[in-house]
Formats: structure tokens, sequence, C-alpha cells
């Protein structure tokens, strides 16, 4: 354990969280991540909306993106995806 | 001291009307013998409009502490009430509202769990909730359900404590006889228990009180690993500490206004005694009659009555039993396949670092409702003469009342 945690008497009770979940990185979970291709999609969002992380947001022309910092690489919005446009690949 | 209202009521009623006195923000309760007068009576006030509590009837007792959860988080003040298997079945919550700090208020009608199916009282339900992090105040008679129910809340807000209380009532034998309750002027009351108060946290929005705010976001309770939870449950053993001190305080108080002055344990005859019994309950009304027989044949006996059992009062135990030579323990809840019931392993672990400590024996009672009867409880002063004659125990641990 490299960082420093406060102690139980520093602690706040009744286990409040002291960092809110966007400080919490969960990119590096994952074997897989998503790439989109963009030429198949339709901007349908459906990965947007099944991304259970809300790592996967719309850009301002339409399409998504895939935040990396939070995606646990589930697959679910390959899965999903109406069109196929988003392949599961092996992180390297 | 104020003037006060003579009532009588049994032991439900008088958790119900302490807490329309109280008039708490949230309800929510599901109904269960022995405890259903109370949610019967409390439903009753709402539905005349006499308190502004939102009553929630929910579809389980799981739910019920759920909702009491919820509401006390959001800052409201929650309380709820069951009985046995009502109790097991918020197991899992119990847990939850105390690590979250939550002060809720919960009457137990004391009765065995089921099974067979039993609706009578034994503490089998609170003794085996005894490490869920709540506080456990044992009651005799519907006048001390009355006076805890007020002191209760105090107890549980207390900015050192901030703990979920639960008031034990013997199920019938309290739940359902009727007593002689002296009751506080609803001012009185209101004064006494006041406005919950809130502790300050630091969480990620910030310092804020408390209780969830959508203007400062807070996050109660979550994933909690390796990393952190052991921090979290020492913050648990702490204000369980500082609740040994913070409830005489609450108790002195309420002696103010009330008269009536509660300690964490209550002796009776002890001061020069040479055999005593320590146990909880209503039944230790029936002890105090087997005492004072005992007294007028010149027999020095004497009783401990257990208020507070959790936070165990260690200190206080010690400076009452003093130099007595032999103690019986009465338990009104088997643990299977353990050394003893559990007031038995708790006091007896109390007194093995001490130099001075007397005999210990203990006697598992009642269980299912079985009459504690005064010949019963003599039986048992007699066999602790015996065993002090003898210095010691034959038999650490006996049943009475069982047939062989």
């Amino acid at each position: 354990m490299s960082e420093q945690k406060p102690g139980w008497r520093e602690l706040p009770k009744g286990a409040v969280s002291t960092k809110s979940s966007t400080e919490y990185e969960t990119g590096d979970w994952g074997v897989e991540k998503p790439e989109i291709d963009y030429e198949k999609c339709t901007k349908c969002m459906f990965c947007h909306y099944f991304c259970p992380e809300g790592a996967i947001h719309v850009r301002e022309d339409g399409y998504t993106e895939v935040d990396l910092r939070f995606c646990k690489g589930c697959g679910i919005c390959a899965e999903e995806c109406p069109v196929k446009c988003i392949a599961m690949v092996r992180k390297k | 001291m104020k003037d006060q209202i003579l009532m009588g009521i049994n032991g439900d009623e008088a958790s119900a009307y302490a807490t329309k006195q109280v008039n708490p923000d949230v309800v929510a309760a599901y109904p269960i013998t022995p405890q259903t007068i109370i949610v019967e009576k409390y439903s009753e006030y709402v539905a005349d409009g006499e308190v502004d509590t939102e009553y929630v009837a929910v579809e389980s007792e799981h739910s019920a502490l759920s909702s009491c959860v919820g509401a006390a988080a959001a800052g409201a003040r929650a309380f709820t009430a069951t009985a046995a298997n009502g109790l097991a079945l918020m197991w899992e919550i119990t847990y939850i509202a105390s690590s979250l700090r939550l002060p809720i208020v919960m009457a137990i009608a004391n009765r065995a769990l089921s099974g067979p199916i039993n609706i009578h009282n034994d503490h089998s339900d609170t003794m085996g909730a005894r490490d869920c992090g709540w506080i456990q105040i044992y009651c005799e008679n519907s006048q001390e359900v009355y006076d805890a129910s007020l002191a209760a809340w105090r107890i549980a807000e207390h900015l050192d404590v901030q703990l979920p209380v639960m008031v034990c009532l013997d199920g019938f034998t309290l739940s359902h006889t009727m007593e002689n309750v002296m009751t506080l002027p609803d001012e009185v009351v209101k004064e006494f228990v006041g406005e919950r108060e809130f502790i300050t946290v630091k969480g990620h929005a910030g310092e804020t009180e408390f209780r969830l705010n959508p203007e400062v976001p807070l996050t109660m309770g979550p994933l909690d690993l390796q990393d952190y939870y052991f921090e979290h449950k020492m913050q648990q053993v702490e204000a369980m500490e500082q609740a040994l001190k913070a409830i005489p305080e609450i108790d002195a108080e309420y002696a103010k206004i009330s008269g009536r002055k509660y300690e964490l344990l209550h002796p009776y005859m002890m001061e020069d005694a040479e055999v005593a019994l320590i146990g909880i309950g209503s039944t230790m009304g029936t002890v105090r009659y087997v005492v004072d027989q005992l007294r007028s044949e010149g027999v020095k006996a004497g009783l401990i009555k257990m208020r507070v059992f959790r936070p165990f009062p260690v200190e206080a135990l010690i400076e009452t039993v003093g130099d007595l030579p032999v103690l019986g323990i009465l338990d009104k809840a088997a643990s299977f396949g353990a050394p003893g019931g559990p007031l038995y392993e708790e006091v007896k672990t109390v007194f093995y670092d001490e130099d001075q400590r007397p005999l210990i024996k203990d006697f598992i009672y009642g269980l299912g409702g079985r009459d504690a009867s005064p010949d019963l409880i003599r039986g048992m002063y007699e066999d602790l003469l015996e065993a002090r004659k003898k210095g010691k125990i034959s038999e650490k641990v006996s049943f009475v009342g069982v047939r062989q």
C-alpha cells in the first residue's frame, strides 16, 4: 500500500465516502475494450444507454465515445449494438 | 419534577404512547405478536391526526427497517417495532442501520424464535441480535418501557453515540399486561427529546450535516473492502464506549423531570449480600419478591437487574458484585453448543481477570414462555447457597423448569 489512508479517528462516521466515484478509475479492470466502427455507426445511442458504468458519452456530432478511464470491458455495448459496429478487442 | 398523569396501560401501549409524545417523522412497521398493539395503537394516532408521522405500511419487517434506514439517512426521526421472527427477517438491515450510524429506535416485544412456533416470551430474539451493533435496553415493567422509549431517542442521537437503540419488553408479561404507568405531559417530553441533532461529516462534496441533502450530496456505506471496513468497525466499537458514558448523563437528566432514576444496572440488597442472581427483564420483579422472602428468613440474598446489555457495563458490574461469594446468572435464551447462555458467558468473561470473583453458575430458564415461579427462583438461590457451602459449582449450567 503506497497511498497513506486515513485512520479510523479521521474518517467520517457512517461509512461516508470521502471520494466521488469520478475519482475512482476502474478502466484498468477490463481484459477487453470496445472499439467503435464509425463507418457503420448509426448514432442510435443504444450503447450510451446500456453502458452500466455511464462510460459511453455522446459527442457533439451525435456519435458515441468510450471513456476508457471507467470502462470495465463488460461488452454489453457490443452485445446490444443493433448494427454490430462495436468490437471487443483484447487490450495489449 | 413535573406533574404526571397516571395511566392504566400495558407495555405495548406504553411504547406507543411514549412514541406518540415524541412524534417521530416516520414509523414503518409490520405487525407481529406480541408487538402488534404498538403498531395498531400508533396507526390509530396517525389516523386520528394526533401525530405528524408518516406511517409506512410495509409488506415485511425487512422493508420496515429498510424504510427506517432511508428515513433516518434523510434526517428523519424513524421508529419501528417488532418481535422474534420479525427481528430475524430484519437481520441484514440491523447491521446496516448501526454501521451507517442511524439513530433509529425500535421496540422489541421479546418472543421465542421459531421453531417450533411459539409466541411467548424469552430472549432468544434479541440475544441473537446482540452483535448487530445496536444499543439494547431491557425493561422490567411498563413504567420502564415508557421511560426507556423516551430516553432511547436521546441516547441514539447523542452526538458521541449515533447508534440505533432497541427497547426490549417481555412479550405478554409486559406487552399485554395492564399496569399503572406515570406519564409526563406532552410539552415536557417535547422539551426533553428536543429536535434531532446532526454530526458534521466531510463527504466528497465537502463538509455537511450527516443527512442526505441534494445541495451537498453524500454517499453512505458504499463498497468498503479490506482497506476501509475495519476502520468503520472501530468507529462502532468506540461509539459503544461513548454510549456507556452518555447513557448515565441522559438518565440523570431524565430523573430530574420524572423523578425516576435509571442505572446501567440496578442492584437490590447487594451491600451485604452473600448470594445473588443477575438477570434481565420482567423476571427480575419476581426475583425481588423472592429476595424479600429470603431476607425475612435471614438469608442475605440480593439481585442485580441488568437494564443495559449493549453496551455491556463492565465496570459497573465489577463494582456492584464486589466481594459477593456466589452469583447465579438468569439466561432466558439458550446458545446451542456454547459453554452457557449469553449473559453467563459475558459475566464470566468480565470476572476472569479479577482477583476477587464470585463462583458463577448459569440457570437457563423460561424458554418459550415457561413460567418462572417464585419457587423456581427460590430453588436457584438454594442451589447457589449449596455451592457456596461446598466452595465449588458442580453443575456449571443448569436448565431449570424443564421436564426430565
